[in-house]
C-alpha cells in the first residue's frame, strides 16, 4: 500500500525514508548502473516533501490543476524521486525494477516524453531544472494566482553551473515567495569534494545577498526538515533556499560520505549488505 | 502572379506586430525580454500587455528555460533576442528543456545573418539553422519579408510545440501581399519556370526573383521557390523542382554547411539527384561593414545567384569539370576576396583625402 501524504511524526517519516532507501538499492542493483550516493543521501528530504504533508499533490490525479510541483534539477538523482513517487502511489513499486532499461518510463535521467506520473519535466543537464521551476513559480504566482508552490532540488556541485545564478536572480527579482529551492549539500561531486573541485562557499551569504530567505537544516533530521518547510510557507516577498546538510550515501555505512559512490550502483553482494543494514 | 516590390521594411517589425496580434486573441501568450526589447520589437507587446511581459535580463540560458517552465504551466511563451544569443548561447537549454520536454516555447531570433552589418562577426549569426534543424520537435521558419514575418509569427503562436522564427534587423524589400499563401511547412512557388529552380529562404527570396528576371532576358525560365519553413521541410515541392527543372541553386543568408541548402540537398539526393549549387556564406565568419557591402562581399546578392545558375546549367550540360567544381566551393575558413585580409590597416588617410577632395569639388 502506498503511503498517504499527511502530517507525520519524525519517526514515521524516518521509516518511510528507510523504505525509499531500500527501493533505491533494489532498483539500482537491478539496473546495474546509476547513481547511489545522492539518492540515498536525500531520501529523508523526499520522504518529508511527498509524504509528510508538505506538498499539495494527488497521485491519483498527477495533472491536478493548482497542484504543487517538484522539479529535480539534479536529474541524475532520479532513483530517489522514482522510489518516492512509487511509495507515494504515483505508479506501482514493481516498475522501479525497470530503472534504466530499454523503453522504461524510468529513464536514466527523467524524460517527460515517457509520461511517468509525477515527472513534471525532463532534467539532467545540470542547472536547467531550477530555471524550469522558476518559470512554473512565475506562472503560478503572477499569471494564474492559484496559490501553488514549486519546489526544486539541486546538488551542491550543480551550483557551479552559471545559469543557476541567473535563475536565482530571476526568482528574487520577481519575489517568488511560492518558490522553494533545496540544496542537497553533501559536499561531494564526481571528482571529489566540492570545495576542492570548485569552491562554492559561503553558501548562506551568497543566497542572502541574492535576496533569498535562507534556512540551514540537518538534511537527515525529519523534524527539522518539517520545520524548515513550515517556515518557507510563512515567508513573503522573497524566495526560500533550504540548504540541507546531508551525507552522500547516508544509511549505508560503506557508502556514507564517500564521493566514489556518486555515480555507481552497488554490486549484488553490496546490495545485500546494504539491505541488511537498512532492515535494522 | 508576378511579385513586385512595393516598399521596404525589416522583418523584425512583422514579428513585433504579429506578437501583439497574437496577444489580442490569446491570453496564454506571454513574452520574455532579454534587455534588447526595442531591437527585436517585443517592446510593442510589452507596452500593450505589461502584465504578460517579463524582463529576464541579459541571461538567455535562464530565459529560455523559464520559458519552458511557463509552457509546462499552460502558457505560450515567446522569448526573443539576437539569434546569436537565443539559438546558440542557449543551445543546451533549447535541446533539453524546450525540445526534449516538447515544451510549447517560441523563440524569436533577431538580427540574423550578416546583414546586421557594423556589429561584426560576434553578432552576425550564420550557424543557427544548422543547429535548430537538428533538434527533434523543432519547427524553424525564416520569413522573406515584413508581411510574411507577421504571418509566420502568428502561425507559430497558434501551433503546438517548440518553434523558432529567424528575422533580420535591416529593411528588406516588401513584395508579398495579404493574399499571398502562407502555410507552415508548405513551400510556395513565387515564379514559374522549368529550366532551373532557385530555392531560397529569408531575404534571399527577393534576390532570387531579381536574378530570375535577369535570366529570363536570356531565355532561361527559372522557378523560384520560397522555402520559409526549413523544418519540417516541404519535400514534395523540392522533389518536384528537382524532377521538373533538373538543376537547383539554393540561396540563404547562412553558412552553406548545415543550412537550408543542405536540407534541400538531402531531399534532392534521396529523390531525384540533380546538380546543385549553394549560395550562402562559405565557412567563414562575417565582419564589420554596412549591410549592402557585406552582402556583396560575402556573395549574397542576385548577381551571385545569377552566376550560380549559369554554373549549375553548365555543369548539367557537361561543360564543367566536376572535380574542379567541388574544389571551387572554397571551404578555406577565410574571408572572401572582397573583404580586407585580417591585419589590413584601415586606409584612413586615403578616406580623409577622398573626403577632402570631395569637399573641394563641392566648393568648386
Amino acid at each position: 500500500m502506498p503511503f498517504t501524504n499527511e502530517r507525520r511524526t519524525p519517526e514515521q517519516l524516518a521509516e518511510i525514508a528507510t523504505e525509499i532507501r531500500r527501493d533505491i538499492i533494489r532498483s539500482l542493483v537491478e539496473a546495474k548502473s546509476g547513481h547511489s550516493g545522492g539518492p540515498l543521501g536525500s531520501a529523508d528530504i523526499f520522504a518529508v516533501l511527498y509524504m509528510g504533508g508538505v506538498m499539495n499533490h494527488d497521485p491519483a490525479h498527477p495533472h491536478m490543476p493548482g497542484r504543487d510541483r517538484f522539479i529535480l534539477s539534479a536529474g541524475h538523482m532520479c532513483p530517489v524521486l522514482y522510489a518516492t513517487l512509487a511509495n507515494a502511489g504515483f505508479f506501482p513499486k514493481s516498475e522501479l525494477l525497470t530503472l534504466r532499461k530499454f523503453g522504461s518510463r524510468l529513464q536514466g535521467h527523467p524524460g517527460r516524453d515517457m509520461m511517468l506520473p509525477g515527472i513534471e519535466s525532463s532534467t539532467g543537464s545540470l542547472g536547467q531544472g531550477l530555471s524550469i521551476a522558476v518559470g512554473m513559480a512565475l506562472s503560478d504566482k503572477l499569471l494564474d494566482h492559484n496559490g501553488a508552490r514549486v519546489y526544486s532540488l539541486t546538488g551542491d556541485g550543480e551550483l557551479e553551473e552559471g545559469s543557476i545564478w541567473e535563475a536565482v536572480m530571476a526568482a528574487a527579482h520577481y519575489k517568488l515567495d511560492n518558490f522553494c529551492m533545496i540544496v542537497d549539500n553533501n559536499d561531494c561531486q564526481i571528482d571529489g569534494r566540492v570545495t576542492d573541485v570548485m569552491n562554492i562557499y559561503p553558501l548562506k551569504e551568497k543566497f542572502e545577498s541574492f535576496n533569498f530567505h535562507v534556512i540551514m537544516v540537518d538534511g537527515h533530521n525529519h523534524g527539522a526538515l518539517l520545520a524548515a518547510f513550515d517556515e518557507f510557507k510563512t515567508v513573503t516577498g522573497k524566495p526560500t533556499c533550504i540548504i540541507a546538510k546531508t551525507y552522500m550515501g547516508h544509511g549505508v555505512s560503506f557508502m556514507e560520505d564517500r564521493y566514489e559512490w556518486h555515480g555507481k550502483p552497488p554490486s549484488p553482494e553490496q546490495a545485500e549488505e546494504a539491505l541488511k543494514e537498512l532492515a535494522e | 502572379m508576378a511579385y513586385e516590390q512595393y516598399g521596404a521594411k525589416a522583418t523584425r517589425f512583422g514579428f513585433g506586430e504579429g506578437l501583439v496580434e497574437l496577444g489580442e486573441h490569446d491570453e496564454r501568450i506571454v513574452v520574455l525580454g532579454g534587455d534588447i526589447t526595442g531591437s527585436v520589437m517585443t517592446n510593442l507587446f510589452k507596452d500593450r500587455f505589461p502584465d504578460r511581459f517579463f524582463s529576464m535580463g541579459i541571461a538567455e540560458q535562464n530565459a529560455t528555460t523559464v520559458a519552458a517552465g511557463l509552457a509546462l504551466s499552460g502558457k505560450i511563451p515567446f522569448f526573443a533576442s539576437y539569434g546569436a544569443f537565443c539559438a546558440l548561447r542557449n543551445a543546451d537549454q533549447l535541446r533539453i528543456s524546450v525540445c526534449y520536454n516538447e515544451a510549447n516555447v517560441k523563440i524569436g531570433g533577431g538580427h540574423s545573418g550578416i546583414s546586421v552589418g557594423p556589429d561584426g562577426a560576434t553578432h552576425q549569426v550564420l550557424e543557427d539553422m544548422a543547429f535548430l534543424r537538428a533538434l527533434p520537435h523543432m519547427t524553424l521558419v525564416v520569413p522573406c519579408d515584413y508581411l510574411e514575418a507577421k504571418k509566420a509569427t502568428i502561425a507559430i503562436g497558434r501551433m503546438e510545440g517548440p518553434a523558432y522564427i529567424r528575422f533580420g534587423r535591416e529593411p528588406v524589400p516588401s513584395f508579398t501581399r495579404e493574399d499571398t499563401p502562407f502555410r507552415l511547412g508548405k513551400a510556395e512557388t513565387f515564379r514559374e519556370g522549368n529550366d532551373v529552380a532557385i530555392i531560397a529562404t529569408g531575404c534571399m527570396v527577393w534576390e532570387s526573383l531579381v536574378a530570375a528576371e535577369e535570366l529570363a532576358k536570356e531565355g532561361i525560365q527559372a522557378r523560384v521557390v520560397n522555402v520559409h519553413t526549413i523544418k519540417p521541410i516541404d519535400t514534395e515541392a523540392i522533389a518536384a523542382a528537382a524532377r521538373e527543372c533538373g538543376a537547383i541553386v539554393t540561396a540563404e543568408e547562412h553558412q552553406i554547411m548545415g543550412g537550408m541548402g543542405s536540407a534541400v540537398a538531402q531531399v534532392v539526393v534521396k529523390n531525384t539527384p540533380v546538380p546543385m549549387e549553394f549560395v550562402g556564406v562559405t565557412d567563414t565568419f562575417g565582419g564589420s561593414g554596412n549591410p549592402n557591402e557585406l552582402m556583396k562581399a560575402f556573395g549574397l546578392t542576385s548577381n551571385d545567384i545569377y552566376n550560380s545558375v549559369k554554373k549549375v546549367l553548365a555543369r548539367r550540360a557537361g561543360e564543367w569539370n566536376q572535380v574542379q567544381a567541388m574544389t571551387e566551393v572554397g571551404f578555406e575558413g577565410q574571408h572572401p576576396a572582397g573583404y580586407p585580409k585580417p591585419g589590413t590597416v584601415f586606409p584612413i588617410e586615403e578616406l580623409i583625402e577622398n573626403d577632402r577632395k570631395a569637399a573641394e569639388n563641392a566648393v568648386a
